[in-house]
């Protein structure tokens, strides 16, 4: 248990530098943009408090404003999303409910199960992020192709740092 | 009363929910009016300093081409200085606190270390503030044309709206004739262009063109350097042009600025702020 929660404090601080030291220089134009940090509150294991996965989603996103000069945009997303995060888990739920010894990684939960957990969540962060951001409905379908564009480039992110940091997972398992 | 709170203990983790996005909006409502103090930005000390370290860094790798825009611009300094015309006049006769040319712009050298191109509303941080005599709605131009206008002033950082952010407008005119329109930066704008809007349709001008700052803007000096006229269209049954520019400054690769301080802008702005009072008393 200590080691999960050293483990999930290391990912926290990891992903967080990742983002705003590297990431952030990212440029592939306005459609396709990285925010990979997310996979932080995709990865809390499955038995988290729940109550306690928005306060943790808040501060997290708290401090990614404080790097990307945008007051409360990013917390409002992280919150969304921990909150969607509940409902998701639930709605992907297996018959027997999860293994305590599970987490939702790739590795433990299969390709298709992740896909679907991972693109759902990544969609509820980017739609209120980016409707926040343009804050007004007359750019309509620019913001919703940028909403979809940059969940797929997230995505594929999220996607190929599991195989980079989880590999020993899939191996044990083998 | 207590229903009301048996119903706050069921419902916790919702109202919990509630309470955090309720505190996001708020913390973004203060955002937007103009001249409120934030916490949380980059002008903030923990982060403004890991930016100054990355940019530090980052400098290195574009020394060269640095080298390159300073020398160009030494260069021209060098051509309208008086010791390269032939009648040379010492610099002693001449003072500084001149009666006929007030000083009315100074001009601070600044370095951007933190900068965004691919949102609607870009910002930079630059890494002068207060103590070296930064207030906000100072003007931000590099040797290639303008770059953007300060909103927010720290101890010794500040943060400022880039000229691609939806809501700045500046007042710009054509080099050839004079007409003038606001610039704004608009949702089919990228990083290179932007938008001129209500130049009348008697305006002489062709692709090409040069767009420079307008003497009606109380922040930017007149004539700083804009961009060029790319293509224009006047959309069925408006009075007005509508001009694509394309912009000079390039905002990808921001290191070295200046930011100008305006000497009459407190004066010029009072007075029409006042006429613009008694106007609306009148009516």
């Amino acid at each position: 248990m200590i080691n999960e929660v050293t483990k999930n404090i290391g990912r926290f601080i990891v992903l967080l530098l990742l983002q705003v030291l590297i990431v952030k220089n990212i440029n592939l134009g306005r459609y396709f943009i990285f925010f990979p940090y997310v996979l932080f509150i995709l990865l809390l294991p499955f038995n988290t408090n729940k109550p306690f996965v928005l306060l943790i989603s808040f501060i997290y996103g708290l401090l990614i404003d404080l790097f990307y000069d945008t007051q409360g945009m990013h917390a409002s997303a992280c919150v969304f999303m921990g909150f969607a995060r509940g409902f998701v888990l639930k709605l992907l739920s297996p018959r027997e409910g999860y293994d305590e010894s599970h987490r939702p990684t790739l590795a433990f939960m299969g390709a298709a199960w992740f896909i679907s957990y991972a693109l759902i969540l990544i969609f509820a962060h980017h739609l209120v992020l980016f409707y926040i951001e343009a804050f007004s409905f007359s750019e309509f379908f620019r913001t919703m192709l940028r909403i979809a564009c940059s969940t797929i480039s997230t995505f594929a992110f999220v996607y190929m740092l599991q195989f980079l940091f989880y590999r020993s997972n899939s191996e044990r398992l083998a | 009363m207590r229903a009301l709170l048996n119903f706050a203990i069921k419902n916790y983790y919702y109202l919990l929910f509630i309470l955090l996005q309720a505190a996001c909006v708020l913390l973004m409502v203060k955002n937007r009016s103009f001249q409120s103090t934030h916490i949380i930005n980059s002008a903030n000390a923990v982060s403004a300093k890991t930016y100054e370290v990355v940019s530090n860094t980052k400098e290195y790798l574009s020394l060269k081409e640095e080298n390159q825009k300073l020398a160009n611009e030494n260069a021209k300094l060098k051509n309208i200085m008086r010791s390269s015309s032939y009648e040379f006049i010492s610099l002693k006769n001449f003072e500084r606190n001149d009666t006929l040319y007030k000083q009315k712009y100074t001009f601070f050298p600044a370095k951007i270390i933190n900068n965004s191109t691919n949102y609607r509303s870009n910002y930079l941080t630059l890494n002068i503030g207060r103590a070296q005599g930064i207030v906000h709605d100072m003007a931000i131009i590099n040797t290639e044309g303008i770059v953007g206008i300060v909103k927010d002033v720290s101890e010794n950082y500040s943060s400022a709206l880039s000229i691609l952010h939806k809501d700045v407008k500046v007042n710009c005119k054509l080099k050839r004739d004079g007409s003038y329109g606001p610039l704004n930066w608009e949702k089919d704008d990228d990083y290179l262009t932007a938008t001129l809007t209500d130049i009348p349709i008697h305006a002489k001008f062709k692709v090409g063109d040069t767009i420079v700052t307008s003497a009606l803007s109380s922040i930017f000096p007149e004539g700083i350097m804009v961009g060029t006229v790319k293509h224009f269209e006047r959309k069925s049954g408006d009075a007005f042009f509508t001009l694509k520019i394309n912009l000079t400054t390039q905002f990808r690769k921001l290191n070295h600025v200046y930011v100008i301080k305006n000497f009459f802008k407190a004066e010029q702005d009072s007075l029409e702020l006042k006429s613009q009072k008694h106007d609306k008393d009148d009516k």
